[in-house]
This record gives structure tokens, sequence and C-alpha cells, in this order.
């Protein structure tokens, strides 16, 4: 269903979602952001495999939204067309930082 | 046109539902970007059937009828569980689920922006959810 995968270069925690995140698989989504959040600063999640999410799924990115206000830096990157459109579908673009590529996330975290 | 499924009250069937309303969309010559919409839509309903009025209980069924025409898809859900009541529901806004990190509402926001019309009936022993899509 989904695989996650968690690494970290220099000062950037990098999580790569291959798969499908609904209902049934977004704990595992869940575990890996919720980690990321405990011990890092600048969090990138490479969302290129990401085939489709559901609310569950999104969820998880909304309920981390207050860590990201109080310091903790998020950039998604990577997403398809008919993904993006989920996530437009909730205005999330305007409260989660989201590029199209991978050097467009690194120049964002600085 | 219309197809039928039967399937048990487990979330690991989503994907199996996905699937199948997926089909039935591509039949019908609709954009990708716009069947992901609807799929999702669907999902969220069915996961919340299955989660919420079900509770996962495998011995229940969810009965999905797709019906395709011109003009409209119109998707039939019904299930034996806890009647939902929609007129009690009050869309959250995005304010309030992120002060409260709350991880549930959202599914509901997504299925009323893109579904045309949502209705939940119920009928003798069944609770209906229709789902209507204007084509």
């Amino acid at each position: 269903m989904v695989d996650i995968k968690t690494t970290k270069e220099n000062d950037t925690c990098r999580i790569v979602v291959v798969g499908e995140v609904d209902a049934s698989s977004s704990i595992q989504l869940d575990n890996a952001i919720k980690a990321a959040f405990e011990t890092e600063k600048k969090i990138m999640v490479d969302l290129s495999g990401l085939e489709y999410i559901s609310s569950a799924g999104l969820g998880v990115f909304v309920s981390h939204l207050e860590d990201i206000r109080s310091g903790i830096d998020l950039v998604l990157f990577g997403l398809s067309e008919s993904v993006l459109q989920v996530f437009e579908l909730l205005g999330l673009p305007q409260l989660i930082q989201i590029t199209t590529t991978e050097e467009e996330a690194l120049a964002k975290l600085g | 046109m219309i197809k039928k499924l039967t399937i048990s009250c487990k979330k690991d069937n989503l994907p199996k539902i996905r699937e199948f309303v997926g089909g039935v969309l591509s039949e019908s010559h609709m954009g990708e970007v716009e069947a992901h919409k609807i799929v999702l839509a669907v999902d969220e309903v069915c996961a919340n059937l299955i989660i919420h009025a079900n509770k996962c209980d495998p011995s229940h069924h969810l009965e999905m009828a797709i019906k395709v025409d011109t003009k409209k898809i119109v998707f039939t859900i019904k299930d034996k569980g806890l009647a939902f009541d929609f007129t009690k529901y009050k869309e959250p806004s995005m304010d309030e689920i992120v002060s409260t990190r709350r991880k549930g509402g959202l599914g509901l926001m997504l299925v009323r922006r893109i579904m045309d019309k949502i209705e939940f009936t119920t009928e003798k022993n069944y609770n209906i959810c229709t789902l209507i899509k204007k084509l």
C-alpha cells in the first residue's frame, strides 16, 4: 500500500512516500512524520511516488501545522497533478510549503 | 449503465473500492484528474461508513451501485450500520482543525467540494448515501 523511508543528509530530514495513503495506511505516514517532528528542524517530504492520498493522509500534515508555525520547516515536493488538486481542494498550499522540484524544496529549507 | 459492488466493512477493502470506482469512471472517458477526485469522494464516504457506522466489522457489508448516464453519475451506497445524521453535521473551519490538531473532519469537507449533491437517508433497515456528480 505505502512505503515510507526516512533518511538524514546534513541537517535535513528526508521522508520518501511511495504508494497510496488512505484510512488504512495513514498510520504509517503519521508515525514517520511524528518521529521526524520530534527531533528535526528541517523536513522535506518527497511525494513524487505518491499515487493517492485521502483525508486521513492530509490530516497527518494538517495535525502538524501548529508545529510548523512554531519554527519547524516542512516542505513537500514532487506532487502529481491529481494529488496536488486534492491539496488544493482544502486550500492546503496556502498553509503548507509545496514545491515542484527537490531543488526548490532544498532552497526553501535554506 | 449500472455497476454494483458488495464488499465487507474492512479498511483493507478501500483499495478495492477505489479500483472498482476508477474502473467504472474510465469507461466514461472522464479526465484523469477529475476521475481521481470522484474516486476520492467515494473512498471518503466508504471509509466513514466502514470505520464509524460499522466499526470495521467484516460481517457487515456496503452495497454500492453506480449509475452513469449522459448528464450525471449517481453513486448509491447502502449499509446497515449506525445512521449518520447529516442534518446535524456542521463543517469545521480549517483554523479549528489546525488549532485542535485533529486529524478527522477533512473527509466530508472534500466530499462536499467534489460532489454536486450528497444525501443521507434511511429506508427499511438500510442507511443510504447518495452522491451525485454532474457531467
